[in-house]
C-alpha cells in the first residue's frame, strides 16, 4: 500500500484504515447495522500481521467498551465502534472510562431511535454525546464528521486529543456518512508505538511495574467525598480548558449571510446544498458547521448573533443541538429548528422550505 | 529477639509476603478474603512477576484488593474484569494477568464476560470467591446462595420457585473448550490454604505459558453476611457448602500430553 | 460538470455495484464522486437504490431533492423517481421491467432491453453492465476506459477474466438503448 492512497470506500472501510495506519493497538467491537463495516474490514485486512494491531469481536456492546476501558488502561491507543443501540449499552464504561480520566475512542454511527428504531441515520445522539450520556459529571471530547475523508481524518485527530487530555473522545457520524462512498486519501502510516514510548508517554499506565516502580492503580472509585470533590473539580478544570482551546468548526458563505444555519456531519452537507438553492432564489444565507459538538463553538455562535436575523438549526433529530444555539445567542435573534425523524434525511429542497415558513 | 535477628538466623517460619502491603485490610474479621490476598501475593513474588503483573479488581468486597496487593491494578466495573483482562493479555501478551472476583459479579452481573473470556481462551486466570452471597451491600441473595439459605432478600430462605437455582458456574466454565485450568479450593485449614495457593499457582503458569484461561475458584466463609462466628461459619461452610460445591480439580488441560 | 444520478430498481439486479463502478470511473479521472445508497434490508431483494454524483466540484448534499438523471429497472422505481427528474433530465428505463412506461414530456425518455440481451447474450449478470453502456452512450459522464480501469481495479483479480465480458455487455448497452 502506498502511503498517500486515494481511493473510493465507505466511511466505516475509512474508519478501519485510518484505524491501522494512525498506530492503532486495538480495537474491540460488536456488529451492529449501520457500522459493521468497521468491524468486517479490520477482519479482513488483517492488521495483527502487519501493524501487530489487536482486533477482537466481543460478546457483546458492554464487552467492548470495559475491553477498550482494560486497553486504555495499559496506555495503549484502544477503541471501539458502533451504532446508537450499541452505545446506549457502553454508556457505564464511557463514564467510568471519564471517571478514571482514560484516552480512548468510541466511534457512534449513528441510526434513528428510540430503542431498537430504525437502522437509517439519524442525529438523534446528540444529547448523549455531548451532555454525558452515563451517569456522573463527565464530557467526552465529540467530532462530527461530515465526508469519508473526515472519517478518515479524525481518527487520528480524536486519539490525539484523547491523549492529550486523558479523556475518552468520540467520533460521531451516521449512517449516512458510515454507508456512503466518496473520494479518500487515506493518511500514512503511523509505527504503533513501542512498549518503552508507552512506559515512557503514560507513566500512569498499568503496564506492570515496569523498573520496581510504585504500583498504578486505574480506578474511578473514591467514597472519601472531600476527595471524590476535589477529583471532580480537577477534571472539570480539564473540560474549560478544552473549552478554550479545542473548538473546531468551518464555516461556508457567512460573509454577507442574512440568515444563518449551524448544522454538523451529514446535515452540514445538505445544508450546503439547500444555501445554494436558497441563494439561487435570493435568500442570503450561510452556514456554521460545528466540528467539535462539545466543546461546542458557544463563542463563534454567539457571534452570529451579532449579525445574522435567525438562525437555523439543521438536525436529523427532534431538536437538540438547538438548545445549545439558543443558550450561545442568549434569546437576541429567533433560533428555530428544522429536522426529519425515524431515519429520514431532509432533502435539500426541505430545508429551504423550512427557511422560508420559519422566518 | 529482635525481627533482625529471626531473619538473620533463618528461623522464619512465616512471614508476610513483601507484596501485601501496611495498609489495614477494611475485610471482616474471620473473612476468607485476607487469606487469598495473601496467596496470591505469594504467588507472583515466587513466580517473580511483580514487575509484570497486572491485576484487575471486582466490585464487590474486594473493590479495594487494589490497596493491599502492590501490584498495578485495574478497577473494573461490576461483572466486567474478564473483558478488562481479555484486552490487556492481549495487548500485553507477556504480563500476568489476573481478575479478582466475587459471586455476584462473576456469576451474576458479569456472567457473558466470564464465559466469553474463558471460553475464548484467553490467557488468562480468574480468582473467583464464593461465599454465596453479597457481601459488600450487606448480604443480599447471590447466584450461588444455596437453598434454604437465608439473606437479606431471601430472608425466608432461598427457595426454588421463587428464586431458582443456585448456579455452578465452576463446572459451567469447565465444560468450555478455551479453559485449561479449572479447580475448587477452600482456605478454611491449612491443608486447604496449601493446596488452593499450588492451584493458584498452576494456574497462572498456564496463563504465561498461553494453555488458555484458567479459573480457581475459592469456596469462602462470609461470617458477616451469614451473621455467624468466623468459627462457626467455618463449620457452616464445611457441612454445607462442600456437599454442593464439591472442592477439588474439575479440569486440568495443561497436565495432560 | 455535475452529474445527479439515481439508480434504482429490485436487490440483485446490481444496482449497488453499478453505481460504484461509474463513481470509481469517476474517481479515476480525477473527478469528485459521492456514491450514497439506501441501504438496509432492500439489499437482500426489495427495491434498492443508490445515488451517484460525479462532478468537477466538491460534493455538498449526498441526498438530493432532484435528479439530472434516473435509471429505474423496475416499476415501483419509475413510480418514485420519474417526478424527481429535472426538467429537461433523462429517464433511463428496462423494457423488461417496466410495463407503464413514464409519461412526462419535460424530459428525455430512453428504454434499454437489458435483461432481454442479457438473457440472449447469456450473461445475465452483466445486465447491470448493459445499463450502464446505455448511460455512457447518452452521457458520457466517464470514459468506458476509465470503466474498465475502474472493474481491474475493484473486480477480485480471480474474476478479472470476466472484464471482457463486462466490456462487450457495455458496447451492447450502447447500442440498444433506444430515445422513446
Amino acid at each position: 500500500m502506498a502511503d498517500q492512497e486515494i481511493t473510493l470506500m465507505k466511511g466505516n472501510e475509512a474508519i478501519a484504515h485510518a484505524a491501522i495506519r494512525c498506530g492503532c493497538d486495538g480495537y474491540f467491537g460488536y456488529p451492529i447495522t449501520p457500522q459493521s463495516e468497521v468491524l468486517e474490514t479490520l477482519a479482513a485486512e488483517k492488521p495483527w500481521e502487519t501493524t501487530g494491531m489487536v482486533v477482537l469481536q466481543a460478546e457483546s456492546e458492554v464487552s467492548s467498551i470495559n475491553m477498550v476501558y482494560g486497553g486504555a488502561c495499559t496506555g495503549k491507543k484502544v477503541m471501539t465502534s458502533s451504532s446508537s443501540p450499541g452505545v446506549s449499552l457502553m454508556q457505564e464504561g464511557i463514564s467510568y472510562m471519564a471517571g478514571a480520566e482514560l484516552p480512548a475512542l468510541i466511534v457512534n454511527v449513528m441510526r434513528g431511535g428510540p430503542g431498537l428504531g430504525t437502522i437509517q441515520p439519524s442525529q438523534s445522539d446528540y444529547f448523549q454525546a455531548c451532555k454525558g450520556g452515563g451517569h456522573g459529571d463527565y464530557h467526552l471530547i465529540v467530532l462530527a464528521p461530515a465526508s469519508v475523508q473526515e472519517m478518515a481524518d479524525f481518527v487520528d485527530l480524536a486519539f490525539t486529543l484523547a491523549f492529550r487530555y486523558r479523556n475518552p473522545a468520540m467520533i460521531l457520524a451516521d449512517g449516512a456518512i458510515g454507508q456512503m462512498m466518496e473520494k479518500v486519501v487515506l493518511p500514512p502510516f503511523k509505527p504503533r508505538r513501542t512498549e518503552e514510548e508507552i512506559i515512557k508517554e503514560c507513566p500512569w499506565a498499568t503496564t506492570g511495574r515496569v523498573g520496581m516502580r510504585q504500583p498504578n492503580i486505574i480506578t474511578s472509585l473514591e467514597l472519601r467525598s472531600e476527595e471524590m470533590e476535589i477529583i471532580n473539580n480537577r477534571i472539570q478544570a480539564k473540560y474549560r480548558k478544552i473549552e478554550e482551546t479545542e473548538v473546531r468548526y468551518e464555516e461556508f458563505m457567512l460573509d454577507d449571510a442574512e440568515y444563518a444555519i449551524v448544522a454538523f456531519g451529514s446535515a452540514a452537507r445538505i445544508a450546503k446544498k439547500s444555501i445554494e438553492v436558497a441563494r439561487a432564489q435570493g435568500i442570503k444565507v450561510g452556514l456554521l458547521r460545528p466540528i467539535t459538538l462539545w466543546p461546542f463553538p458557544t463563542k463563534e455562535v454567539c457571534k452570529l448573533a451579532g449579525q445574522v436575523k435567525g438562525i437555523l438549526s439543521l438536525e436529523i433529530n427532534a431538536g437538540q443541538m438547538v438548545e445549545d444555539i439558543r443558550l450561545a445567542v442568549e434569546g437576541r435573534i429567533p433560533v428555530q429548528h428544522f429536522g426529519r425523524l425515524g431515519g429520514i434525511i431532509p432533502d435539500p429542497d426541505e430545508v429551504v422550505d423550512a427557511l422560508k415558513r420559519l422566518f | 529477639m529482635t525481627r533482625e535477628e529471626i531473619i538473620e538466623k533463618g528461623q522464619v517460619v512465616y512471614k508476610k509476603p513483601t507484596l501485601l502491603n501496611d495498609t489495614p485490610m477494611h475485610y471482616c474479621p474471620g473473612c476468607s478474603h485476607g487469606v487469598v490476598h495473601k496467596l496470591v501475593s505469594e504467588v507472583i513474588e515466587e513466580m517473580g512477576m511483580t514487575d509484570k503483573t497486572i491485576a484487575i479488581s471486582p466490585v464487590g468486597c474486594a473493590v479495594f484488593a487494589y490497596k493491599y496487593i502492590d501490584v498495578d491494578w485495574q478497577e473494573a466495573a461490576h461483572g466486567r474484569a474478564p473483558a478488562l483482562a481479555s484486552a490487556t493479555k492481549r495487548l500485553w501478551p507477556d504480563r500476568l494477568v489476573f481478575t479478582y472476583q466475587g459471586d455476584g459479579d462473576l456469576a451474576c452481573i458479569g456472567t457473558a464476560e466470564t464465559i466469553h473470556a474463558l471460553n475464548r481462551a484467553e490467557n488468562i486466570t480468574i480468582i473467583f470467591i464464593n461465599n454465596a452471597i453479597y457481601g459488600m451491600t450487606g448480604g443480599q441473595m447471590a447466584p450461588t446462595t444455596l437453598l434454604g439459605m437465608k439473606t437479606a432478600t431471601c430472608p425466608y430462605g432461598r427457595e426454588v420457585s421463587l428464586h431458582g437455582y443456585p448456579l455452578k458456574i465452576t463446572e459451567l466454565a469447565a465444560s468450555l473448550d478455551g479453559t485449561c485450568y479449572v479447580t475448587r479450593q477452600s482456605v478454611h485449614t491449612v491443608a486447604a490454604i496449601n493446596r488452593a495457593k499450588r492451584a493458584i499457582r498452576k494456574a497462572f503458569e498456564y496463563s504465561m505459558q498461553g494453555k488458555g484461561s484458567n479459573l480457581v475458584e475459592i469456596v469462602s466463609t462470609c461470617n458477616s453476611g451469614w451473621k455467624m462466628s468466623p468459627e462457626k461459619a467455618n463449620k457452616w461452610m464445611e457441612e454445607n457448602m462442600f456437599d454442593f460445591y464439591h472442592l477439588g480439580d474439575l479440569k486440568d488441560k495443561g497436565a495432560e500430553k | 460538470m455535475t452529474e445527479e444520478i439515481i439508480i434504482a430498481g429490485f436487490g440483485g439486479q446490481g444496482v449497488l455495484s453499478m453505481g460504484k463502478i461509474l463513481a470509481y470511473a469517476g474517481l479515476m479521472e480525477g473527478k469528485e464522486v459521492t456514491w450514497m445508497p439506501a441501504y438496509g434490508p432492500e439489499q437482500r431483494g426489495g427495491t434498492a437504490n443508490v445515488t451517484v454524483i460525479v462532478s468537477d466540484d466538491p460534493v455538498s448534499s449526498p441526498i438530493l431533492s432532484s435528479y439530472d438523471t434516473a435509471i429505474v429497472l423496475n416499476q415501483p422505481s419509475l413510480e418514485k423517481f420519474e417526478p424527481k427528474v429535472k426538467p429537461g433530465g433523462t429517464i433511463i428505463y428496462d423494457g423488461y421491467g417496466i410495463n407503464e412506461p413514464p409519461t412526462r414530456k419535460d424530459i428525455e425518455i430512453y428504454r434499454i432491453d437489458a435483461m432481454d440481451a442479457a438473457a440472449e447474450m447469456n450473461l445475465i449478470k452483466t445486465f447491470n453492465m448493459i445499463v450502464l453502456g446505455g448511460l455512457l452512450k447518452i452521457h458520457p459522464v466517464v470514459k468506458i476506459e476509465s470503466v474498465l480501469a475502474a472493474l481491474r481495479k475493484t473486480l477480485p483479480e480471480r474474476h478479472h477474466h470476466l472484464i471482457p465480458k463486462n466490456e462487450e455487455a457495455i458496447r451492447k448497452g450502447m447500442e440498444i438503448i433506444v430515445k422513446q
